[in-house]
């Protein structure tokens, strides 16, 4: 790991060191220790890094533990000697997990996912790593507040972690926590001390989000370099900036949504609470007058747009992965940009479509449901646009390359279902049950991280200076990519035939009886598909120290700004003067050359774009 | 597409306008009105349904109005003090609105028991607890400016460098200003919303 040549220079540049030392910037040049380099570092490009490991730590525990759930659904009779050896006779008597523990792992597995992994390490590590080295910046706008925004989200981890291993178990009343089962310590084991974890976890996020997300959006909006305008910026910033816009506004509200439940568990206030009598301690509460859909309405104006947040830095990705691999310019740059906006500005006008059967007001439910389906309108944009992209392309199917057209697919066909959801009429049937799994799993969870795959694998070379093994990269695409439909698709038929969520056993449950060999055939899937992702992560650490070593600057023949600095850039980014742009980021194949760069002026003949 | 191009040179002009932790500021602004935005609609949509009780606005809150009002006045004579270089002034001022927001706090303090003494406790789920959540919030953020204050100030007292950069004082107003605008919006949301 010996990346600190670079940072004076060596081999990369001809530029002489003293260079580096008249910036105005004022890279720093202070003597860089194990501990400012790799723990308390303020350097974008090593705060990425460590979201992204922080967040594949937590893919792996996250994943684990649908496996964990998948082997009770797939076999509810069985007996896993090996899993009460590993987990106590609490949580998996007889090696069958018990209900409360049941809860508490597909409680702890939406939440890991769709926050810690999905979005904190999404768009943490690709916020960070790109915004400065796209938009031509030597580093955030405050590097002090990005680096708190990572130890904000360690912290977060690290309680949301232990919280696994208290007595009463972790947090488990749904990745959403609705009240009054969140609210009541003596509702359930989940309710009591894991839910105060949870919550305090999750303030902790909602700090590092906010954090992260200031930083990114003034790093875009006032640190550009010279000539890049706006409307130069590749689609990944364009997307992050929305995301980031997103989180920010709605963040805060989940954040209100949280203290107030704060208070109803240990203020004694009835914010959440009315008329509940409690079977486990046999009393009845005298809280009054507090209404359960208010915690869910503060819930869903974040929860909603929260998946916007999950899947906008995918789309960015994809866009610009896409076209470099395509060798393509991307279709409808300023379609791209303007669907981007549309759906964050829908995002927060439709969070009701969660709560369709909760005793909306039937009238308010048709229009949610009409604002709901107009969301179809940009993503059709944005795949008309990915696929036009792709039409009559130079194709180089690359890993990331893969992953990208993974994500349209998964995009559309998880998009499709989405169409029936945002209907209120068909949510009767269709509420709480797998066909929402399918549908929220495809087009959030699928895409979200096969987004996250395709970022990972198109920039780990600008991230570590060495090529991730191809052989393994391909296995890793075509199962992971099989084997996700083969989970989720089966599910739409569960979910038409009414089978509920949510449930430890369906064997009892003649109607679901037929769905038996199913269930079993999704587990089989889920666990070769985890087993798959643990190639993914041997071939990450080996590659990091084993792989092919970069020779070029630009591996992948790219137009962006981040392909222009040292392969393995110190703190600063650029050695010298930050490059000047001069054209948008999406010249390829253009006047008979392949690709032309963003820093090279037009030719006296040449027009914009 | 071909204009935008054209006047791409306003960028970097444009760059140098704001400073990028003042922009940062304010949309963390942004944020914290989401956050209160939040609350407030809660209490408002809460406010119709059945168990909802009503406060009286307690003395001491007319009390702490005013004092926000005079702190924004100090502060914003600090800022002015600091450019025109006149450091001592500067010290004085900005250790007087310190002390006024922590005099603003106490003054909320006494307002939440003066309430709390006519009956309204954290039981229940009408006007009276919401605003302790709310008005407590708010508080915290005064505290959090407090907070900022008083390293400024001590640096201002015993830093040895000499500092003429001016943005974490304005960084300090503009906050300052902000909670102060925030308290009117909230005094006037209780008056008029019960």
């Amino acid at each position: 790991m010996s990346n600190e040549a670079t940072l004076h220079g060596h081999a990369e540049t001809d530029l002489p060191v003293h260079d580096l030392h008249h910036d105005e910037h004022g890279v720093h040049h202070h003597k860089e220790t194990f501990i400012t380099k790799y723990v308390f570092s303020q350097d974008h490009k090593m705060i990425s890094k460590q979201f992204l490991i922080t967040g594949m730590i937590w893919a792996i525990i996250g994943g684990m533990m649908s496996v964990l759930f998948r082997l009770q659904l797939g076999y509810p009779e069985a007996h896993f000697q090996f899993l009460e050896d590993l987990l106590g006779s609490k949580w998996a008597k007889g090696g069958q997990i018990q209900p409360e523990f049941y809860y508490a792992l597909v409680t702890m597995h939406g939440t890991i996912l769709v926050f810690f992994v999905l979005t904190g390490g999404l768009s943490g590590t690709f916020a960070n790593f790109l915004i400065p080295l796209q938009v031509g910046a030597r580093d955030m706008a405050s590097p002090m507040l990005n680096m708190l925004s990572y130890w904000f989200f360690l912290g977060a981890s690290v309680v949301m972690c232990t919280s696994l291993f208290i007595e009463t178990g972790p947090a488990s009343g749904g990745w959403t926590s609705y009240a009054p089962l969140s609210a009541l310590g003596d509702a359930n084991e989940g309710s009591k001390a894991g839910m105060d974890y949870w919550l305090i976890s999750m303030a902790l996020f909602v700090v590092s989000s906010l954090l992260g997300g200031l930083n990114y959006i003034s790093t875009i909006l006032n640190m550009r370099t010279k000539g890049m305008s706006m409307t130069r910026l590749p689609l990944t910033i364009w997307a992050i900036l929305f995301t980031a816009i997103l989180g920010v506004l709605s963040f805060p509200v989940l954040l209100s949504g949280f203290i107030l439940l704060l208070f109803d568990r240990h203020g004694g206030t009835s914010f959440y609470l009315s008329d509940i009598f409690l079977t486990e301690t046999g009393k009845a509460l005298p809280n009054e007058g507090g209404s359960a859909i208010l915690y869910q309405h503060l819930f869903w104006f974040l929860g909603h747009p929260e998946v916007y947040i999950i899947i906008l830095p995918a789309m960015g990705l994809v866009s610009e992965v896409m076209s470099v691999n395509a060798r393509k310019p991307i279709f409808g740059y300023m379609a791209m940009v303007g669907s981007l906006f549309a759906i964050t500005v829908l995002a927060f006008v439709v969070w009701a479509h969660h709560m369709f059967v909760t005793g909306l007001n039937p009238f308010l439910g048709s229009v949610f449901v009409l604002l709901t389906l107009l969301i179809a309108v940009p993503s059709a944009i944005k795949v008309f646009n990915w696929l036009t992209t792709l039409w009559r392309g130079n194709i180089r199917f690359t890993p990331a390359m893969l992953f990208a057209i993974g994500f349209v697919s998964t995009f559309i066909s998880g998009g499709l279902t989405g169409i029936f959801l945002g209907n209120s009429t068909l949510d009767i049937q269709l509420h709480d049950t797998y066909f929402v799994i399918a549908h929220f799993h495809i087009v959030m969870g699928v895409s979200g991280i096969l987004g996250m795959f395709c970022g990972i694998y198109h920039w780990f070379p600008k991230m570590y200076g060495r090529y991730m093994n191809n052989t393994m990269s391909y296995i890793h695409f075509w199962i992971t990519f099989a084997g996700a439909y083969l989970i989720f698709w089966p599910m739409h038929y569960e979910g038409l035939a009414g089978m509920p969520r949510r449930y430890l056993d369906y064997s009892n449950w003649i109607s679901f009886n037929q769905f038996g060999d199913l269930n079993r055939f999704i587990s089989t899937v889920a666990m070769i598909t985890f087993a798959v992702q643990l190639l993914f992560v041997f071939n990450f650490i080996y590659s990091i120290f084993k792989g092919r070593r970069v020779m070029d600057r630009n591996p992948w023949g790219s137009t962006t700004l981040e392909w222009t600095a040292p392969i393995r850039p110190g703190h600063g980014n650029w050695p010298g003067e930050i490059p000047e742009v001069h054209r948008w980021p999406y010249d390829y194949a253009k006047d008979g050359r392949d690709f032309i760069p963003q820093t090279e002026p037009l030719g006296s003949n040449e027009s914009a774009h | 597409m071909i204009k935008s191009m054209e006047v791409k040179d306003t960028v970097n002009e444009q760059r140098k306008k704001i400073h990028p932790h003042k922009f940062t500021l304010w949309v963390a602004l942004g944020s914290i009105i989401m956050m209160f935005a939040g609350l407030t609609s809660a209490y408002v949509v809460k406010r119709d349904q059945p168990g909802w009780t009503t406060f009286s606005i307690p003395k001491a809150f007319w009390y702490s109005t005013a004092d926000i009002l005079i702190s924004s006045l100090t502060v914003q004579m600090a800022l002015k003090a600091f450019k025109d270089r006149e450091m001592l002034r500067y010290r004085n001022l900005l250790t007087t609105t310190a002390a006024l927001g922590v005099f603003f706090v106490l003054l909320q303090w006494a307002g939440f028991r003066e309430i709390w003494s006519s009956g309204i406790t954290l039981r229940g789920s009408g006007g009276g607890q919401f605003l302790y959540v709310i008005a407590g919030l708010h508080a915290v953020h005064v505290l959090g400016g407090v907070i900022a204050l008083l390293v400024m100030v001590i640096k201002a007292y015993f830093s040895k460098i000499r500092n003429y950069d001016s943005v974490p004082v304005e960084l300090i107003s503009t906050y300052w200003h902000f909670v102060d605008l925030l308290w009117i919006y909230l005094f006037i949301f209780f008056m008029a919303i019960k």
